[in-house]
Order: structure tokens, then sequence, then C-alpha cells
């Protein structure tokens, strides 16, 4: 009985497989809460780099994100609205669609790179809004996905229940449709919040990052990624101490967020 | 009016992917100009990574950080690719219903952890481990690349999965009723099906591997020498571009915009091929 005996081996690696993915799962989270909950301090928390803390730097992350998301959101929900709902879905929406998708997966650093030449090389220097701009563009493609994506799961008798009460268009697709789609948009916007949250490599050559605190985007921006970066490679053992801290509150914080998200999804339904 | 005005705004913000795309390039392009003009396209086979220090120019190629992406890319895939699928059939044909979406969030939430994390987890958690078992220094070729792996595997799985769901459940039962074991459906009836998801999940990973900086900039081993075995460490076009493009100048700057361009241009037709070959229309 070859076959029956190939299926089962088939089944059990396939098994495997998932064990295996969940058990690396359970280590990282393991081993970086054991290292980070040992080194969080109290202090931790008030303090900036510069005196052996983070608070500087989720103040900077978190401001970084967050006017990433003010620029990203408006104009991916906006452009996901012309693909669902102006577009046809013709051939140029096609062409539109494909290269949002190629935009999303344009390597980090690569984008990195184009903000360094375009926001920080002419101004002479490493800034916030360089940074701030870099994550915009890896957060635009995924909303416009998100958004397109939504939008198509609203049901077109929505629309012409909006027309038939002689709502314009630009009326019914803010007021019907996009009211109607809420929910995904809310968790599409969360999931890319918690994705360009953990970005590093778009960040280390345009925020840089800053020992201090500042709330000033013109000069160099504290980042809590650049900053794991640079303290996990010094030599001694504080520096990777804050490492752990920080990248153990970063897991928690991006992790949060995701499962929020998928919350907020699934309470609806 | 309101009306057209919305239109208008959201029809420009529909295009700005296309302009953001196209001044990547020109801008990788242009600034790559000085390099490009030097060393032509032999750059892409010259392993000498050299500043002269009196006249700002140096000899340059991209040999050393191109074979070192492609092999710790390699690495990542034959490791990722087998248990991606395996996973994948986990999810769609073996596990009990119960245990279908607690795995499943599980996969997806290892794909939202930062791959800061992944890097500095792998050099001091992973690194140590294939030092003692397989030799070597820790970091280099075969750490970066079995990271990497494990990086990969959930966004392929949950793509693979998402394909594989697409397959009508009555062609499986016919050929279960057949007396088809569970291998024999996946092979001959759900693959074929998939077919086109699934080398298209394998395609963007690839990508996603190519492009990936931190992860493995922790654990490569950031060395400009082509590595004699697999334990040894070397660099990768995004880890040279992390940790030297903030000090380079000239030339040397420009090599690194050039050696971006490069991976640009792959990614960009990586990730081309896999949305209009094999994903047809449809958005992933």
């Amino acid at each position: 009985m070859n076959r029956l005996l190939l299926n089962k081996a088939i089944l059990m690696f396939s098994t495997l497989s998932a064990v295996i993915g969940l058990g690396f799962l359970l280590w990282i989270l393991v081993t970086l809460s054991y290292k980070g909950i040992m080194s969080l301090h109290w202090s931790t928390f008030t303090h900036d780099l510069v005196e052996g803390g983070i608070r500087n730097l989720l103040v900077g992350q978190f401001t970084m994100a967050l006017m990433a998301s003010a620029i990203a959101v408006p104009i991916g929900m906006l452009a996901g609205i012309y693909l669902r709902e102006y577009s046809n879905n013709g051939r140029l929406a096609a062409v539109m669609r494909n290269l949002s998708d190629v935009m999303m997966s344009a390597p980090s650093i690569v984008i990195g790179v184009f903000v360094f030449a375009l926001l920080v090389d002419p101004f002479g220097g490493y800034n916030g809004w360089a940074g701030i701009v870099a994550l915009a563009i890896m957060m635009i493609p995924i909303i416009i996905s998100t958004t397109d994506n939504m939008l198509s799961l609203v049901p077109q008798e929505l629309r012409e229940a909006g027309m038939a009460l002689g709502g314009s268009k630009h009326k019914i697709i803010l007021q019907v449709v996009v009211k109607a789609a809420k929910v995904g948009i809310t968790t599409g916007v969360l999931l890319s919040f918690a994705r360009i949250i953990g970005e590093t490599a778009p960040l280390l050559f345009t925020s840089a990052n800053n020992q201090f605190f500042t709330m000033d985007l013109t000069e160099q921006f504290p980042s809590l990624t650049v900053s794991i970066y640079n303290l996990a490679t010094y030599p001694d053992e504080a520096s990777r101490e804050l490492a752990w801290a920080a990248s153990f509150v970063l897991t928690m914080v991006v992790l949060l967020i995701n499962l929020m998200g998928r919350f907020i999804t699934r309470s609806k339904k | 009016m309101g009306g057209k005005l919305f239109r208008n705004f959201s029809f420009l913000s529909a295009t700005l992917s296309f302009f953001i795309l196209i001044g990547i390039f020109a801008v990788l392009f242009t600034y790559a100009q000085e390099a490009l003009h030097e060393f032509g396209i032999d750059f892409l086979y010259s392993d000498s990574w050299e500043v002269d220090e009196d006249d700002e120019g140096g000899l340059f190629g991209g040999w050393i950080p191109i074979v070192g992406t492609l092999l710790s890319t390699l690495i990542a895939m034959a490791i990722a690719i087998p248990l991606a699928m395996g996973i994948a059939i986990f999810l769609t044909e073996i596990a009990h219903e119960t245990l279908v979406k607690p795995v499943s969030i599980a996969i997806e939430l290892l794909a939202a952890i930062p791959s800061i994390i992944y890097g500095m987890w792998g050099l001091f958690y992973f690194a140590p481990i294939v030092q003692s078992t397989v030799g070597g220094d820790g970091v280099g070729l075969l750490t970066a690349g079995i990271v990497l792996a494990i990086m990969i595997i959930p966004f392929m799985a949950a793509i693979t999965r998402d394909a594989m769901n697409t397959v009508p459940p009555v062609l499986k039962e016919s050929a279960y009723a057949m007396g088809a074991t569970t291998y024999e459906v996946v092979k001959d009836v759900v693959m074929p099906y998939a077919k086109g998801g699934i080398i298209g999940s394998i395609i963007l990973a690839l990508g996603r591997a190519l492009g990936e900086t931190m992860a493995v900039a922790f654990l490569i081993g950031s060395v400009m020498k082509i590595p004699d075995r697999i334990t040894d460490p070397t660099t990768s076009i995004p880890v040279l571009l992390a940790n030297n493009f903030a000090e380079a100048q000239d030339l040397e700057i420009s090599a690194m915009y050039y050696l971006a361009l490069i991976l640009f241009v792959v990614s960009f037709a990586l990730i081309s091929l896999a949305k209009f070959y094999f994903f047809g229309r449809k958005s992933v």
C-alpha cells in the first residue's frame, strides 16, 4: 500500500510544517517577552535615549507613523474610491491597480534611498519630514488596495438606492458606499499602521535618529526601530538590554494594533 | 461642483502610484549616472569595492552583494517553499475546523512581526545555534537564509492558502469519492487548479526576500567577500545600502544608487511577472 504510506508521509509533513511555524512564533515571542520584561523598568518610559530610556523614541516613532497616515489615508482612500467607483473598471483601472501592487512590493530600502535623494540630500541633512514621506509611500498602496477591495463588497443595490433618492454621485460615495465599507477600511488602516510603525529600512537615512526629545520635523528625528538597530550592535550590556526592551514594546504595539484591527471586523460580523 | 472636484482629486490620487514609480526609477537612474558611465554593465560582475582616497574615485562592482543577495534568497526559498506549502495544505485539507482559525491568526501574526525583531532574535538566539551545530561564526549566509525563510513562510503560506481555498469543493469531493487519498487530491486537483496563485505567491515571496533589509543586516555578517562555505559571512544589496549608504560620497554613492536601481528593476520585473502572468487581472 505504497500510496497510502506516501499520503501519510505528506500529511505528517504538512502537520509538522504548521507545528514548526507555530513553534517559531512561540519561540520568538517567549524569548522576546523574557528578555524584554527583564530589561524593562518604569524609568525606560520616562527617560530619553540619551539617559537610557525610550520616551523620545516612542513619541518620535508614533509621530512619524501618525503623520504618514495623515498623508497616506486620504490619498489612498481617494485613489481606491476612484478605482472602484469612477473608473468603470476599464483598462486604465487595471493598470493603476497593478502599478499600486508593484509599489506595495517595492523594497523598503529602495524607498529610503529614493526619499534620501529627494528630501535629505537637497536640504542638507536628515529630517523628520523625509521619514514621514518614506513611510507614507509605503502605506499608500496598502490603503489603496484595502479601500478598493472593501468598496467592491458593498452591494450595488445601495448605490442604486442612493441614486433613486436623487443623490449626486460623490454624495452617494461618501455618505452611502464608504459608510457601508467603514469597518473594513478601518481594519485596513489599522493593519497598515501596524506595518509601517515597525519599519526600519526606510528610516535609516531619511529621519535617521536622535538621542534627544524633539518635535522639530526639520531636524534628525528620534526613531524606535533605528535605535534598536544601533543599540543591538553596541557591545555593552546596557545598550543591548535597552534594545530588547524597545523590541518588546514595539512588538506588543504592532501585535495589539493588529489584533484590534481583526477584532473590529469580527465583532461587526 | 463639489462632485467634479472630488472626482478630480480621486483621479489625481489614483495616478500617484504611477508617478512615484516613475519618480523612483528616474531618481535612481539619474544619481547612478556617474557609476553607470564609469563602469557600464561590467559593474554587475566586478567584485572590487575600493575607494581611492586621493582622487574621490575608486573601483566599484556589484558582484559580491549581488551574489550574496541571490544566495541568501535561494537558501530562504529552498526552506520556505516546502514548509509554506505544508502549512497551506494543513490549513485547507487536514486541520479540524476548530483549529483553522487560531492557526491562521497565529501564522498571520508571525507575518506581522517587524523584520528588525527577526533580525535581533536571530542574532542572539538563532546564530549561536547555527554556530554550534553547523560551525562557522554564527552570522553568515546560512543563518541569514534560514531566518529569512522563517520571515517569508507566513506570507507565502497565507497567499497559497487563499489560492487553495478557491478550489470548488465539488472537484475535491469527486476525487475523494473515486478513492483518492488527501495527497492525491492535493497533487492532482488542488495544485493544478490553484497553480497560478501558488506560483504567484512564490514569486511575491521571492521579491520580498530579495529586498529584505533588517533581518538580513543583523545576520549576514556584512563582509565584502564572496563566501567560500555556506556558513561564511558576506553581504547583500539591501544590507550594503543600509550600512554604508549614509557615509558614501561621490563615485561610491553613485555605485550605491546603481545597486538600488538593480534591486528596484529586478523586484519590479518579478512582481509584474507575478501579477500579469500568474494572478491574471485579479488583485492579490
